[in-house]
């Protein structure tokens, strides 16, 4: 079928949530509203469809300043606010969740720790690469037997001179085929988790895309493969040791989920309202039977409260106030609302609703994945509970 | 090249129109206002694009109340380099034709640019009437501008055709379709836009000549009517006494 259609998107804001936004913030949103119209809705189903990455699309997110927005921009960032961070999310995921994906893994999961762990030389020498797009990164922290138990981790160092010897493999990770570089976590000799930026080329080190994916289609995955790899110890991030240096690039990175999936939600209300006041049945459009109301009157409910979570969780983000065990909730919360809202707009597009006419099929299956990574949906549960009851349940 | 860019804001293309003080007003409660297109995708990105080819300065202005800030500091995300705000409400095309040229007169700008109209009220009267109070040069509707030295060699899109012509800076040209390609402000240009120069200025006395008697709405559009293709003499009645056109 023919996918090529308008993005007719339009705005959703029914608890006036821009009132509580800056002019910034308004600018950021349409300019990355108008940038999605114009270079993401044209040609993602058809992408999405052939299982291909559209990476091209790398340069012109570095260009409108998705990478890193909140990293400074001396380092090659866009110096700009939490709340900023979100809104561009939200508006990227709207799009697809494997674009917004190629943005969280480049800014949050990248840019990121290097910034916040790297040495001066280490910033200078990649972030203002991964900020043009000049670079593609990605970030190693699942391996095939350690998915949401990354303590467990077997990847491992061992020093040689000035150098260390790095072997073991990861698994899942975003855009590892293509990319340039990767901060790879593993364990020294002494059992503590490391981080270190492998790059492409290194002797002994390998990227295999992991093909067969009916989720995130227009996101590349692979694995990270080492064999023996001598990475320079100066490729060390010197400044973390231990799973909080993973977990913090994470809280980055859910935060932004936390606010991409209220994308995919709006996307998928957008069409189905749409959908509802355009198609007749027993002589009324769809939009006037109570059953479709209470669908729609539902899903702008659900993705209302999303936008409100996700608001306060940005102003406390702001003021450096947003826990991990916060950023949990609400990634768990909008994902999975999210996902129930394409659910229900795909039942109202009826037949309709499974062909790639609609963006709605396409969004569901990529909501599958982002249940499931940086953190499941039940495993950010465990940490809500663990939070409030003091009680660990994961082991 | 010292470059002037006109700005208006203009109602979203999605705004519900309706009209209030004795239909004399326009409604702008829940409205959203844009920055008008052909100020910005056209007028403001050739600019830029000329200052990025032969150097200068690009001065956004606007004449508006503080409610416009919005929309200037989006042309400065876009890349203006400074903003000017005219204190005063754009009552009529004269009024502010008249406060943009009391300002613009001092100032030796070679190039004055703005849209060939704003898309709500379509008045294409800015241009002129700014290029008459300045006593300067005027080519509307340019779909190409290109600058050579002192010379610049303007193409407008006329019917059947077009048409070129070559005038001698400083001039006023109002920008049409074709005349740039939209440009989308990145996170830097938005973040750069905070720390350039916004200067208000008070408005010039002026008394304006002409009086709002009233707007209306155009009738709602009526809904298709199918006549069968072997009945004309149904499709000739509903024309002469439903449509009234025979
Ligand atoms: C498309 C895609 C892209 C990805 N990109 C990256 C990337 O760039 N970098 C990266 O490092 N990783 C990436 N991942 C990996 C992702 O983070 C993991 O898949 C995720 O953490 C879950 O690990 P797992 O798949 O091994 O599942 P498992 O950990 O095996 O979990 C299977 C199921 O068991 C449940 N479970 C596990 N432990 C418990 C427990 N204690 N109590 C109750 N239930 C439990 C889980 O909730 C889940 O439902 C990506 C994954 C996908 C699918």
């Amino acid at each position: 079928m023919s996918s090529v259609k308008t993005d007719q998107y339009q705005h959703h804001d029914y608890y006036s949530i821009d009132d509580l936004l800056s002019e910034d913030h308004k600018l950021a949103r349409d300019a990355v509203r108008n940038w999605v119209k114009k270079e993401v809705s044209p040609i993602i189903e058809d992408y999405s469809n052939r299982a291909e990455c559209p990476y091209h699309l790398f340069k012109g997110l570095a260009e409108i300043g998705a990478f890193g927005p909140s990293i400074p921009a001396e380092y090659g960032g866009g110096g700009m606010d939490e709340m900023a961070y979100g809104i561009i999310m939200t508006e990227l995921e709207r799009g697809d969740s494997g674009i917004r994906s190629m943005a969280s893994v480049q800014g949050s999961l990248v840019m990121y720790p290097i910034f916040k762990f790297g040495s001066e030389e280490q910033k200078r020498k990649y972030l203002p690469k991964l900020g043009s797009g000049e670079f593609i990164g990605c970030f190693g922290l699942t391996e095939p037997d350690h998915g949401s138990n990354p303590a467990g981790m077997i990847t491992n160092i061992k020093e040689d001179g000035d150098s260390y010897i790095l072997n073991g493999a990861k698994m899942w990770i975003t855009n590892s085929p293509v990319a340039d570089i990767a901060v790879v976590w593993a364990k020294d000799e002494q059992g503590i988790i490391r981080g270190l930026v492998v790059e492409k080329g290194m002797p002994g080190f390998t990227a295999p895309e992991i093909h067969g994916k009916w989720s995130l289609r227009a996101s590349i995955t692979g694995e990270l493969v080492f064999q023996d790899v001598r990475v320079p110890k100066s490729n060390v991030l010197p400044n973390v040791q231990g799973l909080k240096g993973p977990l913090s690039c994470l809280s980055k990175a859910r935060y932004g989920i936390a606010w991409g999936a209220i994308g995919a939600a709006l996307d998928c209300y957008d069409s189905a309202l749409r959908y509802s006041k355009e198609r007749i049945q027993f002589g009324k459009p769809l939009g006037q039977f109570q059953l479709t109301q209470k669908k729609l009157a539902e899903m702008i409910t659900e993705i209302t409260k999303a936008q409100l979570l996700a608001w306060r969780l940005g102003s406390l983000a702001n003021q450096g106030l947003a826990t991990p065990a916060q950023i949990s909730m609400a990634k768990r919360n909008n994902v999975a609302m999210a996902l129930e809202v394409a659910r229900e707009a795909r039942q109202i597009h009826g037949g309709m609703g499974i062909t790639n006419e609609y963006p709605i099929m396409r969004h569901m299956m990529n909501l599958e994945t982002v249940l499931t990574y940086e953190g499941t949906h039940d495993i950010h549960l465990l940490i809500t509970g663990m939070d409030i009851t003091g009680l660990n349940a994961f082991s | 090249m010292n470059i002037l860019v006109c700005i208006s804001k203009t109602p979203d293309t999605t705004a519900k129109i309706s009209f209030k003080n004795d239909s004399k007003e326009f409604n702008s409660d829940g409205v959203q206002f844009i920055l008008n297109p052909y100020d910005e995708w056209y007028a403001l990105v050739r600019a830029i694009e000329i200052k990025e080819q032969v150097g200068g300065n690009v001065v956004a202005l606007n004449v508006g109340g503080s409610d416009t800030e919005a929309i200037i500091r989006k042309a400065l995300a876009i890349g203006a380099d400074e903003a000017v705000r005219i204190n005063a409400e754009p009552t009529d095309s004269m009024f502010t034709a008249f406060q943009i040229a009391e300002y613009a007169k001092s100032k030796g700008f070679d190039l004055i640019l703005l849209g060939k109209e704003t898309i709500d009220y379509n008045g294409s009267e800015l241009g002129a009437m700014l290029a008459e109070y300045l006593d300067l040069p005027y080519v509307s509707y340019a779909s190409s501008l290109t600058i050579d030295g002192s010379k610049a060699t303007v193409q407008r899109d006329i019917e059947g055709g077009v048409e070129i012509s070559e005038l001698n800076v400083p001039c006023v040209i109002s920008a049409a379709k074709g005349l740039a390609e939209q440009r989308i402000p990145n996170m830097k240009g938005i973040m750069m836009a905070k720390s350039k120069p916004l200067t208000v200025v008070e408005p010039e006395g002026f008394d304006s000549k002409i009086q709002t008697i009233g707007f209306t709405v155009p009738p709602a559009k009526s809904s298709i009517k199918m006549v069968d293709p072997n009945d004309m003499d149904e499709l000739v009645r509903l024309l002469s006494e439903e449509a009234k056109v025979l």
